[in-house]
């Protein structure tokens, strides 16, 4: 048995030994990446995963996949799903851990895009510093379109598609399309004139425990609030409350950044899109003013035992990144020197060291996810009018670009953005206005030829 | 201890007492007899799913209390014998793409036949999960209403992940243990299904309705089981044009990593993980593997042999024909200093386990175990879980001897 031990601890300690050298873009999540290429490419566990880890992966895996019942039932540890919310498994919006989709033909509940809520701030009402928004008073932040049997669901979601035309830097027009939302069927009276909407499709689930391990003093210090250095790019930290350590940090999770941790992102889907407590948040998605929704019977204290959340948030930090194997290819490299030309990578930063981390398998990785995890005004046309905690309505996080070529295998579409409306990269691409105005602007001014190297080697990532 | 368990014990001491004077085993050996593991293992569980498909016929014939218990018996027996052969899961499309047919589970048993409204639990948004296709005349899935006058292996097949529903089981070996032992309406207290025979009676003596659909059924379901054995029978035969001529072509390497694969995907992922530790954390019947005839004991067991029948490459059919060769615990025991540590990890994993088919045979049956507050229960399966880690941690030592590089083998898309 010694000898195991001993045996192992080599393995481990050769692995570590040579993370600190494995720097290559073919292995976006460094040694974590998975060869797994297709319908399952973000599925996977950390390829340098240990085996107690593996296993505490693969229990997580069955709590993110499974669905939880309506309290009581037979399945005590699954049970508790509502009164209200928008899906009842982890894996409805994150579809095979990838994107969830806008929905479509009008359908009767969105479940893989929710719809976040809120008041807009004024003199007389500010949030506190631990709150994210202000709540709609009888809906809160978030629109939960399902509920458990004898139980009112919020309202319906319509959703329909407005045409977008955008007049191009190459004098092109462009027709895109943006979502055109009408709330009706309300469960608990009619919703505010002044409530402010804001459409979310599930993001993918790769890297992020990666993303969480970046050290903050080397993503603050890319932060340039007030573009001092004059490029046109500012880049502001979200400051977001942090539950268990009861104070302001910076936010790095969401369309927003509003979370800080995978813990805490992953206990507000619990409660928000599934009504499931947790001990971060032990009260129901109902608010004082669902009286109906109070009254039903809940799944325990909390619904999401300890255990159970540690295994999911475990499940949701070590799901790998997949390789690039060609990265190395020189059109994929002619690409990404477009990329650094017309200005991408000042927002969508290429790569990073992550730091020590709680989880061996994360800590001192060289990773490619093309994010700096910072806020950018994105102009008018993205928009959401919707501020979250420091960020404010036309500001939004950038998105990490890593698994961008494996959407159409994994998810089967290419919707892009916070709400599905770009239909592809290009689409994505001609969307981005404020700071990245500029960019986008040159992105369009390209030959036709740089232009195709360019989304080539997005859709390598 | 069973019989079948002291034979293997005999075979392995044996096994390393001549294993100095062995000659060298070649990765391509280890493969050949490996397949012929393949084939010999699933061929009994032909052979034990035909003989459930008899006593099946025999109940239809006569329904009757003994008829019923005969069939029951038949499947137990039968499972056994199927569960050794997961071990060839995970790294053969194959075995992979056939798999959901013949084994899917959980279901929503509802979707078959009758259930208590009061006790059941269907998964949300399964617009099907209450179905039950023996009562009904057609099912109505989206747009298409698909007509159910007769039912036929096909029909069965097809109306699989109905909706697009995973949970929507028609056909396998929980289809069939549904039919035969009913709902479990005792939660994690003792007791399985307890469908009345007079369920599969003809005429007056018919209970629960439509009695002439669900031996109907339950006639299908056990000819599509037969069939589906069959084919993967003929997938591992030798000198075809088959899977296993394919598997012969591989490299050595390429062989080795797939049952390397295959042996850590279930004893980690599948075994430890979603079969035990899940359950264990859900304290879910709904996580019983065989929740309808309480054996999940024998299955669990059932998986551990058969990774051991893998390590050591040894199997004695049915007919008592011992099926031997090459195979990784020889070369270990040549080439690797794992040897002695794998060798014991596989005998603990084999007693651990083997303690829970004791429990779920003189004591508490697996869904007992897995119940809130049940410490002993708490203790086997923990046991039985980090024997499965540590054998496991084993066999990845053992793929770095034979020094196969990552062990994702090409094709296969299950998380390790």
């Amino acid at each position: 048995m010694l000898n195991v031990i001993a045996r192992t601890l080599v393995v481990l300690f050769a692995s570590c030994s040579c993370s600190l050298l494995l720097a290559d873009p073919r292995y976006p999540g460094g040694e974590t990446t998975t060869q797994v290429q297709g319908a399952n490419a973000f599925s996977q566990s950390a390829a340098n995963l240990s085996f107690d880890g593996r296993l505490d992966f693969s229990v997580g895996n069955s709590f993110f996949r499974n669905p939880w019942v309506t309290a009581p039932a037979s399945t005590d540890a699954r049970d508790g799903l509502g009164p209200i919310f928008n899906t009842n498994s982890c894996q409805g919006c994150h579809i095979k851990d990838g994107r969830g989709h806008p929905p479509r033909d009008n359908q009767a509940h969105l479940v893989s895009t929710l719809i976040r809520i809120s008041l807009p701030e004024t003199e007389s009402r500010q949030r506190e510093a631990h709150q994210s928004v202000i709540e709609e008073p009888t809906y809160g932040d978030q629109i939960q379109d399902f509920s458990v049997a004898g139980i009112p669901a919020e309202m319906r979601i319509n959703w329909e598609w407005a045409p977008y035309l955008l007049q191009g830097a190459d004098g092109n027009e462009y027709e895109l399309r943006t979502p055109d939302i009408n709330l009706t069927q309300f469960g608990y009276g009619e919703i505010g004139p002044e409530v402010v909407i804001s459409p979310r499709v599930a993001p993918a689930m790769i890297g992020l425990g990666l993303l969480g391990a970046i050290p903050e003093d080397a993503i603050l210090a890319q932060a340039d609030p007030n573009d001092q250095n004059n490029d046109g790019i500012s880049g502001r930290a979200n400051e977001v409350w942090d539950a268990r350590a009861q104070s302001l940090t910076l936010g790095r999770f969401g369309w927003k950044a509003g979370q800080p941790n995978v813990e805490q992102q992953s206990s507000g889907a619990f409660l928000g899109d599934m009504g499931l407590t947790t001990s971060l948040n032990p009260s129901g998605p109902c608010t004082s003013l669902q009286e109906s929704c109070l009254q039903a019977p809940n799944g325990g204290e909390p619904e999401v035992s300890d255990d159970i959340l540690r295994l999911v948030v475990f499940y949701a930090k070590h799901l790998a990144t997949p390789a690039r194997p060609n990265a190395l290819d020189s059109e994929k490299v002619a690409g990404e020197k477009v990329f650094h030309e017309v200005g991408c990578a000042s927002c969508h930063t290429p790569k990073w060291e992550t730091g020590e981390s709680s989880s061996p398998a994360l800590s001192q990785q060289t990773i490619y996810p093309y994010t700096d995890l910072l806020l950018h005004d994105m102009g008018d046309g993205l928009a959401d009018h919707r501020s979250e905690f420091a960020a404010n309505g036309s500001e939004w996080r950038t998105p990490p670009l890593w698994g961008l070529g494996d959407y159409i295998d994994v998810n089967g579409h290419t919707e892009l953005l916070h709400d599905g409306r770009a239909r592809n990269v290009f689409e994505a691409i001609l969307w981005h206005g404020g700071e990245a105005a500029s960019s986008r602007d040159k992105v369009l001014q390209l030959s036709e030829d740089k232009q195709q190297s360019l989304l080539g080697f997005l859709n390598s990532l | 201890m069973t019989p079948h368990l002291c034979k293997t014990t005999i075979f392995t001491i044996l096994a390393v007492f001549f294993s100095g004077v062995s000659q060298a085993q070649s990765f391509d050996d280890i493969g050949e007899n490996y397949a012929n593991l393949a084939y010999a293992s699933y061929n009994d569980s032909l052979i034990s799913a035909q003989n459930l498909a008899d006593d099946i016929q025999a109940l239809l014939d006569n329904p009757s209390e003994q008829t019923l218990i005969s069939a029951k018996q038949s499947w137990t027996g039968a499972r056994k014998i199927y569960g050794a052969t997961e071990v060839f899961r995970f790294s053969h499309p194959v075995v992979d793409d056939w798999e959901p047919q013949v084994n899917a589970w959980p279901l929503d048993e509802g979707f078959i036949d009758y259930v208590d409204d009061n006790n059941y639990f269907y998964e949300l948004g399964n617009a099907v999960g209450k179905a039950n296709l023996i009562a009904s005349d057609f099912i109505t899935i989206g747009s298409e209403q698909i007509g159910l006058n007769a039912f036929t292996p096909e029909l069965l097949a097809s109306l699989n992940e109905a909706g697009g529903t995973e949970a929507n089981v028609a056909t396998g070996w929980h289809a069939i243990e549904f039919l035969l032992w009913g709902q479990d309406l005792n939660g994690t207290n003792q007791g399985a299904g307890n469908r009345p025979y007079t369920d599969f009676a003809t005429g007056d003596l018919c209970t629960n309705h439509h009695c002439t659909r669900r031996r109907n059924y339950l006639e299908a379901v056990t000819q599509l089981l037969v069939s589906d054995l069959e084919f993967i029978v003929s997938q591992w035969a030798a000198g075809a044009n088959n899977y296993r001529s394919e598997f012969d072509a591989m490299s050595g390497d390429e062989k080795l990593r797939r049952i390397l694969y295959g042996v850590g995907s279930l004893s980690l992922g599948e075994l430890a993980g979603e079969r035990m530790k899940v359950a264990l954390y859900a304290n879910s019947t709904e996580d019983e593997h065989d929740c309808f005839s309480d054996t999940t004991h024998n299955t669990l067991n059932a998986n551990a042999t058969g990774l051991a029948m893998v390590l050591r490459g040894e199997y004695e059919t049915l007919a008592g024909e011992h099926i031997t060769g090459a195979s990784l615990m020889g070369w270990s025991s040549a080439n690797s200093d794992t040897h002695d540590s794998l060798s014991e990890s596989t005998n603990l994993m084999l007693d651990a386990l083997n303690a829970i088919v004791e429990s779920g045979e003189t004591d508490q049956t697996f869904d007992q175990l897995i119940a809130p507050g049940n410490a002993k229960g708490l203790q086997l399966i923990d046991q039985a879980i980090e024997s499965l880690v540590n054998f496991t941690r084993n066999v990845e030592l053992l793929a770095a001897d034979l020094n196969l590089g990552t062990l994702n083998p090409d094709s296969a898309g299950h998380n390790f």
